[in-house]
């Protein structure tokens, strides 16, 4: 059976890329290595509770009517409405460091605010940079030469400590390099978060993917579940064909995949010599979902997301323990404006990680050492944040080894190779690469990521 | 077809692709994209639907013609004449 188009991976690019191409008549493919859809973004069930995988917020919110925004180009171009996506969008979310803290909300004019009584003798620089970072064009396709993110804000700012405070949510949320992140990336995220905002879907991930997920087969799209890519044929430099790991061969005249540049590349067979070349990505992160019995309002929790740092100066690198307690993300879904409270209170803790320690310990040392991280990262909150520890009726908790299990990607990196392929193109002809390491980050960039490479490559014929 | 009737079909494909749009208002002679806020990737879409429905390759050249509503009808009216006598 030959296609015009196959896409590795059902996550959040290949749905989207999906869309585009079946919307005009492409014959098209999905292939789903798990028996779910969704990927690094996907949900699971525990004990009658459905749990969002990699879902703290959406980032990129703009209202209804925006159109040139990334979430305003994602809607018009798998045609969907505003409403379709039932967002809702964030309370107040905090950067809290040592003596300092930041508040921010989807309008821009309160984190300028907070700047200006905080620092003020650094608001000058902020405007600036803000100005600098507004008028950038960071979703071009071209590759650019390597631009500092920290030099670029070492340029506006003077004080650390703001660097440091900025620097730390935009990290967190998208940053495949360690300590440093590329001036485009940090745009990126920077308008994601700070110039755009956060919202939660009403529904969560499960609703937004089975959006799209219905979407594409009802434009004719097939989709296979649980049948994974064991290698890609190549000859003269084109794919010839796909071959499953349950046996069957595919064939199309394109190949989109986003299950990661290397990971791609090694599949290969022959594998190129850039499957070797390149340095993969090792940022990756533990998390604990826990589940209260009261609203974390109670608690004291009032905000949607807070990103902390305990120690004076923050650090973004592979830590040298198994995960390090003192810098985090704290989520508190509660705190988004949904029109009925959710059935349950819910805190999400997240901390970096080190997944070549975690992968080492044996089945008995590793459940006990999970228990062991959560314990410390909950007594190191404490000394920040209320303790909430009597009122938690379930937890559960996922590491960089989770994260590897289920999404293939070599050291569990979420965030993919430090170095995008932002033109998504390989060694090989017709294969393209889409989501992760294209370049795009988090749900809605991952989406745009795979829009814009079945443009570029497939409906425009770039090649 | 008529001018009408291309006119009708080119509201069509951008009510489809821009379904937020009143595009109950738009100036012939005024840019598209002025009025309506379109991208690039608009204008793929647009060169999309044409393909899709009506069997029309724009080249990329001549993306140009499609700038307003009254562009798009005169560099449109005769490739769709030309569609329907070949049907
Ligand atoms: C813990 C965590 C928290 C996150 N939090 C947020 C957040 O709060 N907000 C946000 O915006 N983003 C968040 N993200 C990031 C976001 O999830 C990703 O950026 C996005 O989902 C990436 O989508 P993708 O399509 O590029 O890749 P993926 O989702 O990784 O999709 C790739 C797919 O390919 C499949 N695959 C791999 N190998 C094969 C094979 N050989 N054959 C067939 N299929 C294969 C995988 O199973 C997977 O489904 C988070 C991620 C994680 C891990």
């Amino acid at each position: 059976m030959a296609y015009d188009v196959a896409i590795i991976g059902a996550g959040l690019s290949g749905l989207a890329a999906g869309i585009r191409l079946a919307l005009f008549d492409k014959k098209v493919v999905l292939i789903e290595r798990h028996t779910e859809i969704g990927g690094l973004n996907s949900f699971y069930s525990r004990k009658h509770r459905t749990f969002d995988v990699g879902l703290h917020a959406m980032t990129n919110f703009s209202p209804r009517g925006a159109r040139n925004t990334p979430l305003g180009k994602i809607l018009k171009q798998l045609r969907f409405r505003h409403e379709d996506f039932r967002l809702c969008p964030q309370e107040t979310s905090e950067i809290r460091f040592p003596g300092k803290s930041l508040r921010f909300t989807n309008d821009f004019e309160f984190l300028t605010q907070e700047v200006a009584e905080q620092f003020p003798d650094q608001l000058d620089g902020f405007l600036k940079l803000s100005a600098r970072i507004r008028e950038y064009d960071e979703i071009s396709l071209e590759n650019r030469s390597w631009i500092s993110a920290r030099r670029v804000m070492e340029e506006f700012l003077s004080d650390p400590l703001l660097i440091d405070m900025l620097f730390c949510p935009l990290a967190y949320y998208g940053n495949a390099r360690e300590e440093d992140m590329e001036f485009y990336q940090f745009v990126i995220m920077f308008k994601s978060i700070f110039l755009e905002g956060f919202s939660k879907p009403l529904g969560g991930m499960h609703y937004i993917l089975h959006l799209l997920a219905d979407k594409y087969r009802a434009l004719g799209g097939e989709l296979i579940l649980g049948n994974g890519v064991e290698s890609l044929c190549v000859e003269n430099s084109r794919v010839t064909a796909l071959q499953l790991e349950g046996g069957q061969a595919i064939e199309a005249s394109a190949v989109l995949s986003s299950m990661g540049y290397l990971e791609t590349l090694r599949r290969c067979s022959p594998a190129p010599p850039q499957a070797t070349e390149a340095a993969p990505g090792k940022m990756s992160f533990m998390e604990s979902i826990f589940v209260l019995d009261r609203e974390p309002r109670e608690l004291g929790f009032d905000r949607s997301i807070v990103f902390f740092c305990t120690r004076p100066r923050f650090e973004y690198r592979v830590p040298g323990e198994l995960v390090d307690v003192t810098s985090g993300v704290l989520c508190c879904p509660n705190n988004f404006r949904f029109p009925e409270p959710l059935p349950e209170g819910i805190l999400r803790l997240t901390h970096q990680a080190n997944f070549e320690l975690w992968d080492r310990l044996p089945r008995k040392e590793y459940i006990a050492a999970k228990k062991e991280c959560r314990a410390r990262g909950l007594a190191e909150l404490a000394t920040f944040f209320p303790d909430f520890s009597d009122s938690v009726v379930f937890i559960d908790s996922f590491t960089p080894k989770t994260i590897h299990k289920y999404t293939g990607h070599i050291h569990g990196a979420v965030y993919g190779c430090p170095d995008k392929v932002k033109n998504g193109v390989t060694p090989v002809k017709n294969l393209f690469i889409c989501g992760t390491d294209q370049g795009f980050l988090g749900i809605i960039g991952a989406t745009l990521s795979g829009i814009s490479m079945a443009n570029f490559h497939v409906l425009q014929g770039h090649r | 077809m008529t001018r009408d009737e291309v006119r009708g079909a080119i509201l069509d494909i951008l009510s489809e692709i821009a379904p937020d749009e009143n595009i109950e208002s738009i100036d012939d002679n005024r840019k598209l994209r002025d009025q309506m806020d379109l991208d690039s990737m608009d204008f793929l879409d647009i060169v999309m639907e044409l393909r899709k429905r009506f069997n029309i390759e724009v080249p990329e050249k001549d993306y140009e013609h499609l700038a307003t509503m009254s562009g798009c009808i005169a560099y449109l009216q005769p490739l769709m004449l030309k569609k329907q006598v070949a049907n």
